[in-house]
């Protein structure tokens, strides 16, 4: 038994056999088609319908939204969505591909918009079947965030947008957006409002929406143009103005540091048959033991052995420190740990892939569709992928500015 | 597989000693009086001073912090290793000079010995005896086997034990001592004849530290001839975990004394702390201390949650803990600037520890070499 379940209550204890029996007959199986490390990389139709049918399968069987209230479409319990996600990464299935909808607009929607708004947009995001992305970022609005140009202008009961987004991934499949404007331009912070907009409806009529190509070669991001857009003003979240309040609650749960459990599945190889999961010191260390070094493997090697063992205990940390942060009694101040969880996690995955793609010598070289690319070429795109992640979300000299103002007390850098 | 408690065993009871402890070693032991106490004399060829707060001994005492791990059967509280690693770090705070730490260390090694001498051992530590290890070599090495002292048929033992801890401080040492059985663990008074103490000049002047030499002296036998090296290594998770944990409070220490300076000292018409050439080390120094803290937490909970798993748990929090210690004490005098490498502010003080602490038992690199060949196996 592990610790979590320990200390499950009769009820969570029901809930996890409950999910355990239904993951044992229920797993989508081996992919038909190839699915990408993350979601974000989905640009494959094929793969994302296929991921698609495997959350609204999950989704039906309770394990999706299960902390949200029956009304908007969910499960209507407390404290049960992590142990869905438990017994979901322990079954191996794939991930979730709605990861933007259930992790930054549902939390936002919940805590912000009008009720009918929550019932006609939170069952269909958390199934799955409307995909969601973000429009937060602007070319001249990255880690400046409150310097959105694009503008909502109010036209009796709607509001008309005009504007530019980008690094917008999943836009290409995505049904509706979060979006954050201006609706004025006299004050930066108060000028800002927040809106839920349906862009597949629109696309041809006011949203446009480009694919713009990683550094990878993959596409999964785009930009997304809006020219005289109309959208009722019941897709408003929170008042006119108060844009930037609304939009702190959507940044706490992407850093990982808001009050809802975000749903999780994962655990599944990707990339064909490589088997190769990009963040796992286990996956470096078999990778280390079938390549070799001066003479010997590379897992014998006392520099590499030093570097692999380091990146271990960096593990060990972001494990222990989340443990850690659950005891007020153990922390100092309460968010001195949960704002540190998405600097240290895409950190440590960087710097993970990064001793890995070392590992492989030579042979590091050679690009994912080349048949000697060893792993199938998995740690060096990992690797460039995961610069993806270090800048998103705030990027992470942004959150070292947080975390040294909010939580350190230091003055503020601007 | 063990399970560990949530809590990592922190119960009511080991929080309010740690709030206790916090709060009895801030009234009693401010920078400023450390300061006053271990740095008025900066003559480098001063006497090797031994500077501690003997009526502040006492009440720790009274207040039960050495009974914390002695087991209720032999006259303790019975707490568990959390207890001990909680007082470490809050001594950690203030770079406390005192014989606890090598009180608690001997605690764990005698937790490990099965004797009734053992056990005396434990009584008298529960009433206050301060007690040091003296299980280190003249080359230092930190491996239960070594050691340069010999126990002779009669049970008296000859040679010398090196880098022993806080020695002049305590009143008795667990001395390793090898046979042609092997290794054994024996109680020597300070007292004992033909003990010889030659304290060490050493550079941190919140610890003493000295080499003893044997010379027929009269032995208490706590662990037979054979059995010692196991029982060190029984404690080696604890000894860890008590030097982390100090690391771990001293860090934080640091951080929170430069981040006040960073916030308070104007250069170039700013506070140091807008700059983010300063800021966002202060933050990775945080982070590094967070990462020390959960592990040592971690380590602690299982030597009594899941002993088999604590070895490998506490070489994980002995190695971050040991560089976050090099990391947090080099940008504390660095950002504290021209003052910060004066004698004169207290930065030094914690500095100093942590360069001593970093290196007991082995530095970061030395656990990573043994746990890559606990996780890995050994290299070819």
């Amino acid at each position: 038994m592990s610790e979590s379940e320990r200390k499950d209550s009769p009820e969570q204890a029901q809930f996890r056999s409950q999910c355990q029996a239904w993951l044992a007959n229920n797993h989508p199986g081996k992919p038909p088609v190839t699915i990408p490390q993350g979601a974000l990389e989905l640009s494959d139709p094929d793969a994302m319908q296929w991921l698609q049918q495997w959350q609204k399968a999950a989704y039906d069987a309770g394990m999706i939204g299960c902390d949200y209230p029956v009304e908007v479409g969910g499960g209507g319990k407390e404290g049960h969505q992590g142990i869905a996600n438990q017994e979901m990464q322990r079954a191996k299935t794939p991930y979730l591909p709605n990861i933007i909808g259930m992790g930054m607009a549902a939390p936002t929607i919940f805590f912000h918009a009008q009720e009918d708004v929550k019932a006609e947009l939170l069952p269909k995001l958390l199934s799955g079947e409307h995909i969601w992305c973000q429009g937060f970022s602007e070319p001249g609005a990255g880690s400046d965030l409150a310097n959105q140009q694009t503008f909502a202008e109010k036209d009796g009961d709607n509001w008309i947008i005009n504007g530019h987004k980008v690094w917008t991934s999943l836009a290409h499949f995505a049904d509706w957006m979060i979006l954050l404007c201006r609706t004025d331009k006299s004050d930066k912070y108060n000028g800002l409002s927040y809106f839920v907009v349906p862009i597949k409806s629109a696309l041809g009529k006011g949203v446009k929406v480009q694919p713009l190509i990683k550094m990878t070669g993959q596409t999964g991001f785009n930009e997304v143009l809006f020219e005289n857009l109309v959208i009722p003003d019941r897709y408003r979240l929170d008042a006119v103005g108060a844009g930037w309040k609304v939009a702190m609650t959507t940044l706490a749960h992407e850093r990982g540091a808001g009050p809802l459990v975000t749903p999780a599945s994962g655990g599944m190889a990707t990339e064909g048959e490589t088997g190769v999961s990009v963040s796992s010191v286990g996956s470096l260390i078999d990778l280390a033991r079938s390549h070799q070094r001066l003479g010997k493997t590379a897992a014998d090697d006392p520099v590499l052995r030093d570097e692999i063992i380091k990146l271990m205990i960096r593990r060990e940390s972001i494990q222990q420190n989340n443990r850690r942060s659950a005891v007020a009694e153990l922390t100092d101040h309460p968010m001195r740990i949960p704002l540190q969880s998405k600097l240290v996690s895409t950190e440590f995955n960087q710097d993970l892939a990064e001793v890995a793609y070392r590992v492989e010598g030579a042979a590091s070289t050679l690009n994912r569709n080349d048949p000697n690319a060893p792993a199938g070429g998995q740690w060096p795109l990992a690797y460039m992928n995961s610069f993806g992640v270090t800048i998103a979300a705030g990027a992470n000299e942004v959150q070292r500015n947080i975390l040294g103002e909010r939580v350190l007390g230091l003055p503020k850098s601007k | 597989m063990a399970e560990q408690p949530k809590n990592f065993g922190f119960g009511e009871d080991e929080v309010m000693l740690r709030d206790s402890a916090r709060k009895f070693l801030s009234d009693h032991c401010s920078s400023d009086t450390l300061h006053r106490m271990v740095a008025s004399d900066f003559n480098l060829d001063r006497p090797n001073d031994c500077v501690w707060d003997q009526a502040l001994w006492q009440q720790i005492v009274d207040l039960g912090w050495t009974a914390v791990c002695v087991p209720e059967a032999a006259g303790g509280i019975g707490m568990p290793a959390v207890a001990a690693i909680a007082l470490a770090e809050e001594v950690g705070r203030t770079a406390f000079p005192s014989p606890l730490i090598a009180t608690l260390s001997a605690t764990f090694v005698l937790n490990a010995c099965d004797s009734a001498a053992a056990t005396d051992a434990l009584t008298a530590i529960a009433g206050g005896k301060a007690t040091a290890l003296a299980l280190t070599n003249a080359e230092g090495e930190w491996d239960s086997a070594a050691t340069d002292v010999r126990v002779d048929a009669d049970g008296r033992l000859e040679g010398l034990a090196a880098f022993v801890q806080d020695a002049r401080k305590c009143a008795q040492f667990i001395v390793s001592a090898r046979s042609d059985a092997g290794v054994g663990l024996y109680l020597v008074s300070a007292a004992a004849d033909g003990l010889t103490l030659t304290p060490d000049s050493v550079i941190d002047l919140t610890r003493d530290q000295a080499r003893l030499t044997f010379k027929q002296v009269d032995a208490i036998e706590l662990a037979a001839p054979g059995t010692g090296s196991a029982a060190i290594d029984a404690a080696l998770p604890g000894l860890l975990s008590l030097v982390a944990a100090d690391m771990v409070g001293a860090g934080e220490w640091l951080l929170q004394t430069t981040v006040e300076y960073a916030k308070t000292r104007v250069q170039f018409d700013r506070p140091l702390g807008f700059f983010q050439a300063v800021k966002h080390p202060l933050v990775n120094v945080m982070l590094q201390i967070d990462n020390a803290k959960s592990l040592t937490y971690h380590a602690a909970c299982a030597i009594d949650h899941e002993p088999a798993e604590a070895l490998r748990l506490a070489r994980m929090a002995k190695s971050e803990a040991s560089d976050m210690a090099v990391f947090s004490s080099s940008r504390a005098v660095q950002f504290h600037g021209g003052i910060g490498f004066t004698w004169e502010c207290y930065v030094h003080l914690f500095f100093k520890r942590q360069m001593h602490s970093q290196v007991l038992y082995g530095d970061a690199k030395y656990q990573r070499a043994l746990l890559a060949d606990l996780i890995m196996g050994k290299a070819a």
